[in-house]
């Protein structure tokens, strides 16, 4: 553990000191080879046939989709356990990632040799895992193509983003590129349902439902929110309610109540619903997003003014990213909607 | 003596008058596994209430001896100061006191706490308890690297995250938290707790002047309460004619808004559309004054904006009764 604290920063593979019990489950349940990951077949077969001479890889798809966990399955089913630790180097977001680091560290890491174990196990070459990837630089971006290139016959990279657009093109030409598609449904009712089974948590149906729906096919979400609520329900069964208090998504009514005090054209009514809503916690972002899911499932609203609201909808969001009132904004979406319906 | 506020403070989660479903979450949460907290509702709702309770539900009195200190980091440019509040059991720090810096304290400080072990056996808890204040001004930064401190000191730190409001902690720490949302009382509720206060204190409070403190405090309790006793301390005897006295501040925006409006009749001001223009400049404003650094320039440009759609808006109307002529 000393070595690990010196190294400010860099952990040399999942390191987590942490009791089985107090394991968040969403490290417990996470897929331990290639053959549990589901709903990715076209990469797990390419993957799977370039095995042993293994390119430059960036993983791109939306959160919770498995990037990560393919690529320590991955690493795991080449190295075996022991030898992971030597051969993989995973860097997050968390760590410390300037232009230094990407000089000092991982330079020093892709160059080094491998002195031959005596069992020979394994490919020949080190894995570098750039985890969240899109939050790297520019600078660190560009002096890691020399890098990747130089070492390649040593170390792999492999590189992990959410959008593929934030990394420079010319990182990009020199990867395989990935895409993780959406696990879909059915996979994770499988998976959430396994997890409920292996724990012994009884749950509704509907639960499992808004799980789903709720976390919009992040499984990562979905499984963290399941672990949450289910520390509220010990001996009874977890109902849609916790999931939504603990995950802080609105109820539908009040969400509902939002639109229809749009919908009476009253300024001082919709004051009123607004500020009771916001009086009671609910916080903005979370309401935007919900009423504008409703919005376009209303019938009320034609094809212009879903435009209007939903323009209106990306400056408001800006606004709230940059800290203003958020009883003011909300507002001032409530207001445009009320506009912008028949 | 105390104020009324920390005086009726609510001391454990039995004695929490409203929200009874989220006291009995809380008590749950004490009993068993504990994971980090996220606590967000308005101002004057009762979250610092609330994790205080929650303390003493999980150690005992002892959370109640509280010393503060103050701890010096340096950083490469300067050195940093913060205050630490702690017991025993827990620590509460405000990484807001030092600004852009915030993320030292998160690496370093937290680091620290999160990675040295409970030794003392006779705790019931093997774990510390650190309570986050503002959280929603944590730089990005810093919240990024809160990531992955929370995943792997697990065993060793709890933390309770409290803000206004989540939009602004970022989704991965928000997944990584229970969500408790402490709603801030209803009209009701605080009059129920005024007279409660009243009762205590020997003094009638009728309940029409109750209604109205509850009224002007925007469901603020801790609001209400400081405005029931300097209204107490003003007149002695509360009688049903009392005039309800605003703070200055609010006394001088009032006097503003009223000169803004003075040219122009009640009617022409009441309409559904001068309201909504006027909000969206309202929020459009607001937003620049968080983004700027001077504030009066913004406001200033907001009155003008308010005077220019009122005036508009009367021309219209003025136009339009022409117009039938």
């Amino acid at each position: 553990m000393s070595s690990f604290f010196q190294n400010k920063g860099i952990t040399y593979t999942r390191s987590a000191k942490v009791s089985t019990s107090s394991l968040p489950w969403i490290e417990k349940y996470r897929p331990r080879s290639l053959d549990n990951i589901s709903a990715q077949e076209e990469t797990l077969i390419t993957l799977r046939s370039s095995k042993d001479n293994l390119p430059h890889m960036l993983f791109y798809g939306p959160p919770g989709t498995g990037k990560t966990s393919t690529i320590l399955a991955l690493s795991r089913e080449l190295f075996g356990p022991e030898l992971m630790k030597t051969r993989v180097l995973e860097l997050n977001a968390s760590h410390e990632r300037g232009i230094d680091v990407i000089r000092e560290r991982v330079k020093n890491y892709a160059r080094s040799f491998i002195i031959n174990d005596i069992n020979k196990k394994g490919p020949g070459f080190k894995i570098i895992i750039l985890d969240e990837a899109d939050s790297l630089t520019k600078d660190a971006q560009e002096a890691l193509r020399r890098t990747m290139e130089k070492y390649s016959e040593l170390t792999r990279f492999c590189l992990i983003c959410n959008q593929v657009s934030c990394i420079i093109p010319a990182l990009k030409s020199r990867c395989t590129l990935f895409r993780f598609k959406n696990i879909g449904t059915e996979n994770m009712r499988n998976r959430l349902a396994y997890i409920c089974e292996q724990e012994g948590i009884s749950y509704y149906q509907e639960t499992l439902d808004e799980l789903i729906k709720g976390s919009q096919g992040d499984l990562r979400k979905a499984i963290t929110w399941l672990n949450n609520a289910s520390k509220l329900h010990i001996n009874d069964k977890v109902t849609v309610e916790t999931i939504k208090e603990t995950a802080g998504i609105v109820p539908d009514d009040v969400i509902n109540g939002l639109i229809e005090s749009a919908a009476s054209k009253s300024y001082d009514k919709i004051q009123e619903t607004v500020s009771d809503v916001i009086a009671s916690g609910y916080f903005a972002k979370q309401i935007i997003e919900q009423v504008f899911f409703q919005v376009l499932k209303d019938l009320r609203f034609n094809e212009k003014h879903k435009f209007n609201i939903g323009e209106r909808l990306g400056i408001i969001d800006k606004r709230l990213a940059d800290g203003a009132c958020e009883l003011f904004q909300v507002l001032s979406l409530m207001c445009t909607i009320s506009e912008n319906m028949d | 003596m105390s104020l009324w506020v920390d005086k009726y403070r609510p001391k454990s989660l039995e004695e929490l008058t409203y929200h009874s479903e989220l006291t009995n979450r809380l008590k749950i949460l004490a009993s068993s596994d504990f994971p980090h907290l996220l606590i967000y509702g308005p101002s004057g709702a009762g979250k610092k209430t609330r994790i205080s309770c929650l303390l003493e539900e999980l150690y005992g009195q002892g959370v109640r001896k509280l010393k503060t200190d103050v701890q010096t980091f340096t950083t490469p440019s300067r050195k940093l100061d913060i205050t630490v509040v702690s017991s025993k059991y827990h620590l509460e720090i405000t990484p807001n006191e030092v600004g852009y810096s915030d993320r030292v304290v998160i690496q370093e400080f937290l680091k620290d706490v999160a990675q040295t072990k409970q030794v003392d056996l006779s705790i019931k808890h093997d774990f510390k308890v650190v309570i986050i204040h503002e959280a929603d001004s944590l730089s990005r930064e810093s919240q990024a690297a809160l990531r992955r401190t929370m995943e792997l000191y697990m065993s060793n730190v709890r933390l309770i995250l409290c803000c206004k409001s989540p939009s602004k902690i970022i989704d991965p720490i928000r997944s990584r938290c229970l969500l408790i949302r402490v709603p801030a009382p209803t009209n009701d509720e605080i009059i129920e707790i005024l007279s409660d206060i009243a009762k205590k204190e020997n003094i009638k409070l009728p309940l029409k002047v109750a209604k109205l403190i509850a009224d002007q405090s925007n469901r603020d309790l801790r609001k209400a309460i400081l405005s029931f006793e300097s209204l107490y301390m003003e007149y002695d005897d509360l009688k049903e004619n009392i005039r309800y006295k605003f703070t200055d501040w609010e006394e001088i925006i009032n006097d503003i808004a009223n000169k803004i409006c003075l040219q122009h009749s009640p009617e022409e001001r009441a309409g559904n559309n001068v309201k909504c223009e006027i909000l969206e400049k309202a929020a459009e404003f607001e937003h620049r004054s968080v983004i700027g650094s001077k504030a009066i320039i913004h406001i200033e440009a907001f009155v003008i904006n308010a005077m220019y759609i009122i005036g508009r808006h009367k021309e219209g109307l003025n136009q339009n009764s022409m117009d039938i002529d």
